[in-house]
Formats: structure tokens, sequence, C-alpha cells
């Protein structure tokens, strides 16, 4: 009877046990590093809007404040993005015929809200309110990023829940004074209180904020 | 004592002759035969059913069942309690009784380490199942994620997801090593192609050489060693995640030794159901002999004295505690609703197994074989009772409330009968079911 296997057979059986256990392997550490990409998260992507707005210039350049167009981030969950009326404030006085802006002007005329798109999304389950943020010490920029440098808004963090959990756990040191909320672009200085301070002047802390009920309703 | 467990006349040769026809069939007159077939496609038909049920949880969600508020368990942990239970005859038998140098154990191993795996197998499927998103089952497991989470260390619950893990695995690791030298009989003596490739490879090399032996044997026991703490271990945790708990009747620390005593009972119970059978089926009446039934229903018997004295403990501390909640439980429990389930457990685990104090009853195999299947079933109640009993009857009467199973229960309960029937049904014709390689040890040693 001739031999059933060849020589080469303990070689192709080791050879296809070892690249199972590496293609497992492998499998894994990419299926776990996946969500952890900014590709995966979307950071840095733009989204098509119905007018090509740019904070850059608005806010960098015009120097108008957070709120003027935001008005409700400081009183209610959403942000809430500004009427037509808001952008007409102005634009009924300048760049009255700007082709850019034919959209805003058409909104303006058929009295439809214009259908801005959400660019900083969390999932539906997680309630997340912008007042309680803004009003307590958290500034724009810690989650939408230096908006000010942005000709097209996009997502500038990634809002894992790892993102929200690393504040939630240790919310001191992401505080800043309230006359610095809406800086764009600010750093902590020697005269900024510490965190210690800051929590204490904005009472955080009574409640442990990585309960789930915090964020999970 | 050899002549007790195996026939005169027996020799290695003769032994190794019998089990490698049943498995390789040489001859093409000693076709499958027709019981084998008929048993696999009941089994499949069971099989195609719980498939169905399962692909229907899939689509539709957990609603299809039965379970709500306040029995929020039913069939899907009841059953997964079950069959670990029934999993660790295999266990018991092939490590602990290999540790205990109990000669006895040779013949049986084989066969009852392979109905570990196919009740471990269908165990496994339920606590998967029982989530609502089941494709999420692994957050259980602590690995790096983007959510900032760690499974929870401090519940029962994460340390029978390990426990389980860890006693699959060694099971399947343990079954297999112990069969590699019978895989390489198989390869040397199959006559077909396909059955020296198939066995060949499975044998992963293993020529018998002395040096093999030498590794072999202390790898074997290492891993027995390890096997038996793990099955008391498993059955501990699972009683844990009752005990965790702070339900009426599951806040008892006698819960770990509890279940290990009830793993033992439905573990040897399976064993002999299987065995009874299985011994004229295979030809094996001269390796597992009257007196291995003998000793298997002495050994049910004890296990059934464990769990008496757990039952009774049970009532003892319930009554002799301060919990009034507790005590209404359990007189709901002796004639509530599900009273017919607690009467059912006591005279299945506790009184018909009395029968096996008789000789003559234990060598009456009809009669053993229908003890056993009603300790199967006395068990099943068992679970039953503790799970639904206990969240039927909280503490605060409003939230009291029953469960009945839907089809779709006992649909995939049929479900993994008929799969752990399928996957049994394909080792006892594919693999030798009896450890050649240890049986030669013993039948050497005969004087």
């Amino acid at each position: 009877m001739a031999a059933l296997f060849t020589p080469r057979a303990n070689v192709i059986m080791t050879a296809s046990v070892l690249a199972i256990a590496c293609a497992v392997t492998s499998g894994c550490l990419l299926w776990f590093a996946w969500p952890y990409t900014d590709y995966a998260r979307q950071v840095g992507w733009t989204i098509e809007q119905p007018v090509p707005f740019s904070h850059q210039h608005h806010v960098a350049g015009l120097g108008i404040d957070c709120r003027f167009c935001h008005s409700s981030v400081e009183r209610s969950a959403q942000a809430s993005m500004p009427p037509t009326f808001t952008c007409m404030t102005c634009h009924s006085q300048i760049w009255t015929d700007a082709a850019v802006l034919a959209g805003i002007r058409d909104s303006f005329l058929r009295n439809t809200p214009m259908t801005w798109q959400r660019v900083t999304d969390v999932p539906d389950y997680v309630y997340f309110n912008h007042g309680i943020h803004v009003t307590k010490g958290v500034g724009c920029e810690s989650c939408h990023g230096n908006v000010a440098t942005m000709a097209l808004t996009y997502k500038a963090k990634s809002l894992t829940m790892q993102f929200c959990l690393d504040c939630h756990r240790d919310p001191g040191s992401s505080l800043r004074p309230a006359e610095n909320i809406f800086d764009t672009d600010w750093h902590r200085v020697p005269s900024t209180p510490g965190p210690a301070a800051l929590l204490a002047r904005y009472h955080v802390g009574g409640r442990n904020l990585t309960e789930c009920s915090i964020c999970h309703r | 004592m050899t002549g007790r467990i195996v026939h005169p006349g027996e020799t290695p040769w003769s032994m190794t002759e019998r089990v490698c026809v049943t498995t390789l069939r040489p001859d093409a007159g000693l076709w499958t035969p027709l019981w084998w077939w008929l048993c696999l496609g009941m089994a499949l038909a069971l099989l195609a059913g719980g498939v169905v049920s399962v692909a229907w949880l899939f689509y539709a969600g957990l609603g299809i069942w039965g379970i709500d508020w306040p029995v929020a368990w039913g069939f899907d942990i009841l059953n997964y309690v079950w069959w670990i239970a029934i999993a660790s005859g295999g266990t018991f038998i092939s490590a602990l009784f290999f540790l205990l140098r109990a000669p006895w154990r040779t013949s049986l191993n084989r066969l009852a380490e392979s109905l570990t795996l196919c009740a471990a197998l269908c165990a496994a499927i339920f606590p998967i199942l029982h989530l609502g998103r089941p494709q999420f089952f692994y957050w259980l497991f602590p690995y790096p994620n983007t959510m900032g989470l760690w499974a929870q260390f401090r519940s029962p619950l994460v340390w029978d997801f390990f426990a389980i893990l860890a006693y699959v695995l060694c099971s399947v690791l343990f079954w297999y090593f112990g069969l590699l030298p019978d895989l390489a009989t198989l390869r040397e003596r199959a006559q077909r192609r396909w059955q020296r490739v198939f066995y060949g490879v499975l044998a992963l090399g293993f020529r018998g050489s002395a040096r093999q032996w030498r590794h072999y044997q202390p790898v074997y026991g290492v891993m027995a060693a390890l096997m038996a703490p793990l099955v008391v271990s498993v059955h501990s945790i699972v009683g844990m995640d009752f005990a965790g708990g702070a339900a009426t009747g599951w806040h008892s620390t006698q819960f770990p030794p509890f279940f290990v005593f009830g793993a033992g009972l439905s573990g040897f119970a399976i064993v002999l159901l299987a065995v009874i059978p299985l011994r004229p089926a295979l030809g094996l009446q001269p390796y597992i002999t009257d007196w291995h039934i003998d000793v298997l229903g002495r050994l049910l018997l004890t296990a059934s004295l464990c769990v008496a004295y757990a039952y009774v403990m049970d009532v003892f501390s319930t009554f002799y505690g301060p919990d009034q909640a507790d005590r209404t439980m359990f007189a709901f429990r002796l004639h509530g609703l599900y009273a017919p389930v607690y009467w059912g457990t006591i005279m299945l685990n506790i009184v018909f197994p009395q029968l096996l104090w008789w000789r003559g009853v234990r060598m009456k195999q009809p009669v053993v074989w229908a003890i056993c299947l009603g300790v199967l079933v006395g068990m099943w109640l068992e679970r039953f009772q503790i799970i639904v009993s206990s969240l039927a009857r909280t503490q605060l009467q409003s939230a009291w409330g029953q469960y009945t199973p839907t089809l779709w229960e006992w649909s995939l309960l049929a479900g993994t009968i008929g799969l752990f029937l399928t996957a049994f049904l394909l080792l006892v014709r594919f693999i030798p079911m009896l450890a050649m390689a240890e049986m030669r040890a013993v039948l050497e040693d005969r004087p």
C-alpha cells in the first residue's frame, strides 16, 4: 500500500493551521480596530448642504457669536438651526444677488425652512442636552472642534461612547470659565481656575455622571 | 475485577476488530444499520423544526416567546441549565474517575464524553438566543471598544460566560486528545481511500511511537486534572447565576453545590440512557457489562440522594429563615399553579430512583432505562420549578404573574433534542465509541 501522505503533508498541515490562526487573529484585530478609525466614524467628512455655509467666514472673519444663529443652545436640548429670517437679517442688505445664496432667498420667498443637514449626530438612544452642557462649562469646541477654521462644516470628533465617557468620568479638566464657553480656540492659561474650582463653581459632581440613565433613558 | 468489567476470552485484537468493523464497515454487506437511519431521520425532523423556530425568532424577536414581566426567564434559561447539567456526565466519568483510577470507566468514557459534547453544544445555543440582539453576545467578553465599556466582573453572568467557554473548549480538547490513538488505528485499518484520508488527517500524524506515548500520557492526565474541577466550577457558577439574584427562592448559599448535585444526577442518567440501547446495537456487551450498568445505577442513586439532601435543605432554609416572601413563594410551589411540577420533580428525581437500592432492579435494564428517562424529565421540571415559580411569586404581590411557554419555545426545545441526537448519531457512526487504546491496556493487564 502506497504511503497515504507525502512528506510535504506535515508542512502543508502546519502552514494551514498557522494561516487559519493568523487569519482569525488579524480578522478579530481588524474588527476591533475598525470602529476606532476616523473613516468608520466619518470624522472630517463634510456633508453636502443646500447652501455652502462657511463658519470660517462668519465666525473668524465677521466675529459673529455662536448664539446669534444657534439661539436656543443655552436653554434647550437642541442648539437649533437658524430660521431663514436670521440669514436675511444681513443678506437682505449684502450679497443680495449672489448666486450662491439663491437657496436662501428662495426659502425666504416660499416661506419654507432650509433643509440643513446635521453634521454632528448621535444615535437616537442618546439623550444629549445642549443646555446643561453649555451652562455647566463645556465649550462648544469640545465636541464641535474649532469651527472658525471650517470653510465647510465637518464632524470634528469621533463622538463614540468612549468620547462621551472620557469627559463624564473626569469632567473637571474639560470645563472652562463661563466667559470662554463660546471661544472656538481656547486653551487653559495659568490664571484659569483649576478643575476642582470649576467643578465647585458649576456644582458638578452631585450625581454619578456615568450612570446609564444619564444618557440612555 | 477485570472479570466483571470485560468478558473473558476478549483480547486486544478481538476488541479492536469489533470496534473498527462497527466504525469502518469494510464489508459491503455491513451497511449502516436501519435503526441508525430511523433515529437519524427522526432527529433531523426535530432539528428542522428547531431551525424554523430559530429563524422565526431571529426575524420576529423575543416577543414570540411566552416570557414577559415578571417571568422574564423561561425556557431559554431553563433549557440551558438542563442541557449543561446533562453534559456533566461525561466529564464526571471520564475525568473524575480517570483520576480515581476506576478501571470500569475505560469502556464508558468515549461514549460519555461524546454525550457531553453534544449536550454542551445544545446548552450553548440558549444563552445566545435569549439575548434580544444575539449578534452582540460577544459584549460579555472584555475587549477594547469605542463604547468605553468593560464586562461587569461582579456579575455571575459574566463568570458563566467564561466558565462555559472554558468547559466547552476543554471538553472538546479532552475528547479529541483521547481520540487521537484510536483515529490512528482507524487510519491504519481503513480500506477505502476516503476513510484513510479522513481518519489520517484527524489523527494528526499519531504513529504510536514510544516518544509520542511518553508525551501523550502526562498530557492526558493533566487535562483530566483540569476537567474535574472545571465541571464543578461550571455548575457552581450556573447556581450562582440564580443565587446572585435577589429573587425569592434563589438567594441561597446552597445553590452552587445544589446545581453540582443536579448535574451529576442528569449526567449519569443520560449516560445510562444512551448505554443501555447502544450496548447491543454496537455489540459492546463484552466491554460494557451488566456490572457497568450496576455501577452507573449506584452512582445515579448516590446523585439522587445528594439532590434529595438539597431539596430538604431548600425547604429547611425557607421555613427556618426569616423571609415571609420566601415562605409565600414556597407555599405556591407546594400547592399553587405549578404544584404538579414540584411534586413531579420529587417523584421522578427522588422517589423512583430509590428503587435502585435493589440489585434486582439495577439488573433489569428496561426499568433502569425508564428511571433514567424519568430523571431527565424530573431535572427539567426541577429547573422549571426553580426559575418560573420563583419569578412568578416575587416579594411584591403587585408583581406576581405567570408563564406559559409558546409553541416556539417548545419547538426550540424539540429542536435542540434533535440537534443532540443528530450530533450524537453522527459520532456513533463515524467515531469509535470505545476508547480502544485504553481498553487494550485493561485487556493486557488481565492475568
